[in-house]
């Protein structure tokens, strides 16, 4: 933490550490301790008076299907970008972990979706599946299926899935492929020599090794799809149909800039910055520590 | 390999182009859409084969935008986008080396508590204090302006963090040294810190400016003003006029143009890219 040399006492320390503890300051701890002030207020409808009410802005949340429907599709929506990235990332890296020639070529072209902005991984896809025009919406419409996610709740919710999920890939694929050659190939020829083929293999030894990134990399995930993905949603969806892309964050941001209700807003930040502070220290906790074999 | 089975390997390649070939998709059919003309990006089928309007939708993407959305050339918000993330990336950068030396390099009162002041950023993403922390912007008087877009993204934990672990590396023998030859401080910071933090500061410098490049939700609030838009941001207000007027050659033109930078950067500096997106997330 502290080296064992180190320079003599002066002003000099506070000066380096200003600027970053001012922003700090001002710009994350000052209005996260606003968020929680007002979490603890009711504003009526003008806002002409605030009362102070204490937990009463959580209590109706809970008692809100509205916003335990948001709970639920948050939880959803992250289970099925994690699991669909991660799979999809799996295999690949599982594939580019056997291959000689070119597997530096494959991760150069799979690493690149990583650079793209949320927003117009959004654009990609919403532009593929146009009800109208959209090039999938026409393959799909030629094998039978009628696609509007424009009506149809669950394939918005689709859609911004695989517009999240795709982005992912490229995150998840660099992290598998790194533990996966990370693995002493002593272990690898041991089991060969015994008799194991290559999906045994992966089975009983490669996917057991890399198991603390996938834990990593599973937080990571639902990280990216609580708060990262917000920009698809608000882009293509704006939480719609009827609510069935609106997740939490969405939630936040609609009830406080749009519906003016601050107090459940405020609420709804302060439960999500909980969430974060578990995830976070799970994941400083947790990860690294190695997993038994 | 193993066992030399060829079977089992162009297997794997061809897993591995088909998934090449899923990833690369949209990206083709964006290109190919930006490089046809408005008449036939509404006739369905959409191609799959590049037209030959590429330059014209560059231009009009560029120098004048689509009718219905912001009637606004992309040109100047690139720039913006450019200097926001070159303000975000540097400033972090910046700050970050810093208070990393402070906390490594001295023994003073409250530097634990500074360490976790610091480390507490990590847990409020801005999308939880979205509200009090545009007042607070509001308040001093910065919306619409690059220290607005920049500063208040600017303190970073994971780069102090980063620093902290590259100054930890260098040997106590250097700091002994340079303090015989009589240096103060800042000079060992200057002449023998920063030389040697050289390559993390370049890997840092190509995360940050994806991060910063590709910022939505804090520009998108803060900024009212046109002149302040950022190519990012463009892309929301394109699909919100795309709903009456499908220009989709020129959203997909504006589209590619957005993603153009970062991913350049990406594929050119995929060494460093590596790097920084391995450390940072220790």
């Amino acid at each position: 933490m502290l080296k064992r040399v180190h320079f003599a006492p002066s002003v000099l320390p506070y000066l380096l550490v200003l600027p970053q503890i001012l922003i700090t300051l001002v710009f994350f701890i000052w209005p996260a301790s606003q968020a929680l002030y007002q979490s603890l207020l009711i504003q009526d409808a003008f806002g002409l008076s605030t009362e102070f009410v204490w937990f009463e802005n959580f209590q109706n949340l809970f008692a809100d299907d509205l916003y335990l429907g948001a709970f639920e599709r948050t939880l959803l929506f992250s289970a099925l970008v994690a699991s669909i990235s991660m799979g999809f990332a799996l295999i690949l890296s599982a594939m580019a972990d056997r291959v000689i020639k070119g597997s530096g070529a494959y991760r150069t072209l799979l690493i690149w979706p990583y650079a793209v902005a949320p927003v117009a991984a959004g654009a990609l896809w919403v532009f593929m599946l146009d009800p109208t025009l959209g090039i999938l919406t026409y393959a799909l419409t030629v094998m039978g299926y009628d696609w509007n996610h424009k009506l149809n709740g669950n394939e918005a919710m689709a859609l911004v899935v695989i517009a999240a999920a795709w982005k992912q890939v490229a995150y998840n694929f660099l992290f598998f492929l790194a533990a996966m050659q990370s693995i002493p190939k002593s272990l690898i020829e041991a089991a060969a020599i015994d008799g194991a083929g290559p999906v045994r293999r992966f089975l009983t030894i490669i996917f057991p090794l890399i198991s603390p990134t996938t834990f990593f990399l599973m937080v990571v995930n639902v990280v990216y799809a609580f708060f990262e993905t917000f920009a698809i949603i608000h882009a293509i969806t704006q939480g719609g149909p009827a609510k069935a892309t609106e997740t939490l964050v969405y939630k936040v941001f609609n009830d406080g800039f749009v519906g003016l209700d601050l107090g459940s807003s405020a609420a709804q930040s302060v439960i999500l910055m909980a969430m974060v502070i578990g995830l976070t220290v799970i994941q400083f906790r947790y990860i690294e520590k190695k997993v038994e074999y | 390999m193993i066992e030399n089975r060829p079977i089992i390997t162009i297997f794997s390649h061809l897993v591995l182009i088909l998934g090449v070939m899923i990833i690369a998709f949209p990206i083709w059919i964006t290109f190919v859409a930006a490089t046809h003309d408005s008449v036939r990006m509404v006739q369905v089928p959409l191609p799959l084969w590049p037209g030959d309007q590429f330059f014209e939708n560059l231009d009009q993407a560029f120098n004048r935008g689509i009718q219905g959305g912001l009637n606004l050339g992309v040109s100047m918000m690139m720039l913006n986008s450019l200097i926001m993330a070159m303000m975000i990336a540097v400033g972090k950068i910046a700050i970050s080396l810093l208070s990393a030396f402070a906390i490594v390099y001295f023994r003073f009162p409250f530097r634990m508590a500074f360490f976790w002041m610091i480390f507490i950023t990590l847990m409020l993403p801005v999308e939880v204090r979205i509200i009090p922390t545009f007042q607070v912007v509001a308040d001093l008087n910065m919306l619409n302006s690059y220290w607005g877009l920049s500063i208040p993204l600017i303190a970073s934990a994971t780069a102090t963090f980063m620093f902290r672990q590259t100054f930890l590396t260098i040997p106590d023998e250097l700091l002994e040294a340079a303090r015989i030859d009589g240096a103060g401080p800042m000079r060992f910071f200057w002449d023998i810190l920063l030389p040697m933090s050289r390559t993390n500061i370049a890997a840092l410098f190509v995360i940050l400016f994806i991060y910063g490049w590709n910022q939505y939700l804090w520009p998108l609030m803060i900024t009212t003003d046109r002149d302040m838009y950022t190519i990012v941001m463009a892309i929301k207000q394109m699909l919100d006029a795309a709903e009456q007027a499908p220009e989709w050659n020129v959203i997909m033109m504006t589209t590619l143009l957005a993603m153009l930078p970062p991913v350049a950067v990406v594929i050119f500096m995929q060494k460093l890219f590596v790097k920084g997106l391995t450390e940072t997330e220790k």
